[in-house]
């Protein structure tokens, strides 16, 4: 190959030739520091979760090299392959936090969707006026909802939910999870709105459909990608919610978090069980960023580029 | 888009006769004033001045609710298909009135008063105690000190999500792996955060961090016995689940450029490094101020790992006022000072941001 060559690369190329290389070195070698950097503790965590207490203290890494894995973390919650048919009250109590995590994430995140995309849809469409508030400043009102801190709602709201006996119940959770996200929603939908044109809707109009008519039979399934990534960003923020709910719930409606934080306080060092609920507890959302993480980037870019 | 009149228009030759006008008058105001009934004998009753006892004030959220959906009927019996423009909107208003702009009125009631929910004395109106219990209280303002710190911080996230969104946008192989794997710390909880880092890999015996601190030849690392390092490591966690955000925004901006631009400017004979400050970096400007914006805001709600991990010490070297709040109530159950400091915070927020925001519009759009 090297006789039948009949271009020839300049001297002067082939000395940045070199450079290109370590360039090409430095920038792999910095994503691969950062790739350790995010996915170590992940792993540290899942493999932390099959181990002995010989395992932890003597800082092995690597299962099967290292250690042998044990279902000993697993057993804590009922969930190693022995105990799977078993009764277990510890399974009973992760199950029930689980699925209150679940239903509480889901719904906030479906009744903020469905909120926000009306708001959204109707401030990228038409001039409202409520007394002295513009499109603009009602478009405001929503998105200023973000700077907000729990903090300041939370203490009122203990109050107000327990005159309303909603403290403790997944209603009350769902409220507040709605309200928290909802300036995010209307966020992104408001861009995924203002990117389709407006002719669409006038033929439907034309066509005979009334607009909300327009709204659900021909933009909404034009804009499901943003409503899927505008759920999923909210599902996120919402199964991870610590604050309202350590605050909010005691007995019946405490989620996930809450269940992991209170065991790091009680149990010292019993590393393979803790090790094994916060792997329950980061599973689902590190399944959906793998499967939707086009949607997740597709969701926080609505709002940089205008 | 134009400032007047709606994008998309509605004709319709609805005929509002006079009966269907009174109908919609009355279904707001009667339902309105049942509304206002129901809270009215609620507080009577809570008051004891009349006869009937409720348990709690459910009653008033469903008289809310009722008043609500009465209201939104009335929009279409009222205005017909205009009507209708306004059903997108109502739901999302009415329902953050009631969860936002309510609680907050209730709480400014609350801040002036000490109200200890564990004793049976109920709320007392203690007038400005709390403003001067606040004025005096050394670790309200270190936290809101630890706040100043926290924020600053995040100039060095921003750098460090900048040069990974510019190589990620560079020509790679295995972007997509790259952009998972880099995208993981924000799945996670960070209560699990806190554990999986703080309280395990950070822990000075076994965790795999202390061993390779100890590897690089720091005899005793101790993460969380020294003020500095401590609020330090409490940055970095904070840090490493947040940086993915903004470097996604950077990514979105960054592939936004148009290529043209950045070619022109090697055609042009720019290097690299004066490529960079000179053409991308201020293309990258507003950008880089939406994304720094809201990772202030999210940085201000900073809690749940400080709660977790270091509640706040050593010596309140690592509060902030989130977890400052909430271990204020945790040990004395006072709803009243914690309101208070919570209100007092968010004003300085609020003038903070509307601050940053005027400088960067002065800088932005220079005036001359």
């Amino acid at each position: 190959m090297a006789e039948a060559q009949i271009f020839h690369d300049h001297e002067a190329d082939k000395g940045h030739t070199a450079k290109w290389w370590m360039g090409r070195v430095a920038i792999y070698g910095v994503l691969f520091l950062w790739t350790v950097i995010c996915l170590f503790p992940i792993y540290w965590t899942i493999t932390t979760s099959f181990k002995m207490a010989p395992n932890v203290m003597q800082g092995h890494l690597v299962p099967f090299v290292d250690f042998e894995p044990r279902w000993r973390g697993w057993e804590s919650l009922g969930l190693s392959p022995r105990l799977i048919g078993q009764e277990s009250t510890v399974r009973e109590e992760f199950i029930k936090r689980f699925t209150n995590s679940a239903i509480t994430a889901v719904s906030a995140s479906t009744l903020a969707v469905i909120l926000g995309s009306m708001a959204a849809y109707g401030l990228s469409r038409f001039r409202y006026r409520f007394g002295f508030m513009r499109n603009p400043d009602i478009s405001f009102f929503f998105l200023s909802q973000l700077i907000l801190p729990p903090v300041v709602l939370a203490l009122p709201f203990l109050v107000l939910y327990k005159e309303l006996a909603l403290l403790d119940t997944r209603i009350g959770l769902i409220l507040l999870y709605t309200l928290t996200v909802l300036p995010i929603v209307i966020w992104i939908m408001r861009d995924q709105f203002a990117s389709i044109p407006v002719e669409l809707e006038e033929a439907a109009l034309v066509d005979g459909l009334s607009i909300w008519g327009a709204f659900v039979t021909i933009v909404l399934p034009i804009a499901l990608p943003g409503m899927v990534a505008a759920f999923i960003l909210s599902l996120v923020l919402t199964w991870n919610e610590y604050f309202f709910a350590a605050l909010l719930t005691s007995t019946d409606a405490k989620t996930l978090p809450v269940m992991v934080a209170s065991q790091t306080g009680s149990q010292g060092i019993n590393w393979w069980s803790m090790a094994a609920l916060s792997t329950a507890a980061i599973l689902p959302l590190i399944v959906i960023g793998i499967l939707l993480e086009r949607y997740i980037i597709k969701g926080m870019a609505a709002g940089a580029v205008k | 888009m134009s400032t007047q009149g709606d994008l998309l228009h509605v004709v319709t030759s609805d005929a509002i006769s006079p009966e269907r006008r009174r109908l919609g008058k009355t279904l707001i105001w009667g339902s309105f004033g049942v509304m206002v009934a129901v809270f009215v004998v609620l507080g009577l009753s809570e008051a004891g001045r009349i006869g009937m006892e409720f348990a709690t004030w459910r009653p008033a959220l469903y008289a809310y609710l009722f008043w609500a959906t009465c209201l939104c009927i009335a929009q279409v019996v009222l205005y017909g298909e205009q009507g209708k423009r306004s059903l997108f909107i109502l739901p999302a208003t009415l329902f953050v009135v009631a969860m936002v702009v309510f609680p907050l009125i209730f709480a400014l009631g609350i801040a002036f008063s000490n109200w200890n929910l564990s004793s049976p004395d109920g709320r007392q109106f203690n007038g400005l105690d709390n403003v001067r219990q606040m004025w005096g209280d050394p670790f309200y303002w270190n936290a809101l000190k630890n706040m100043v710190y926290y924020t600053l911080a995040i100039l060095v996230e921003y750098a460090i999500a900048f040069g990974l969104a510019l190589i990620l946008a560079s020509q790679i192989k295995a972007r997509k792996f790259f952009r998972v794997a880099f995208l993981m710390p924000l799945m996670l909880s960070p209560v699990a955060v806190s554990w999986m880092v703080g309280k395990s890999m950070l822990e000075i015996r076994f965790g795999p961090i202390s061993r390779l601190a100890r590897w690089l030849g720091w005899d005793r690392p101790s993460f969380f016995g020294d003020p500095e390092i401590a609020r330090a490591m409490i940055m970095m966690m904070d840090a490493w689940t947040f940086i993915p955000f903004m470097m996604i925004m950077l990514l979105a901006g960054l592939q936004a450029i148009p290529k043209e631009v950045q070619e022109a400017a090697r055609v042009d004979g720019a290097s690299g490094w004066r490529g960079f400050w000179e053409v991308t970096f201020p293309l990258m400007l507003p950008v880089s101020i939406t994304a720094i914006l809201i990772r202030i805001i999210f940085k201000l709600k900073l809690a749940d790992v400080v709660i977790n991990v270091t509640s706040g010490g050593p010596g309140g070297a690592t509060d902030t006022v989130t977890s400052f709040i909430f271990r204020e109530y945790r040990d004395r159950s006072n709803v009243g000072y914690g309101t208070l400091l919570a209100i007092v915070y968010l004003l300085l927020i609020v003038i903070a941001i509307t601050v940053f925001m005027k400088l960067v519009d002065r800088w932005m759009n220079p005036r001359y």
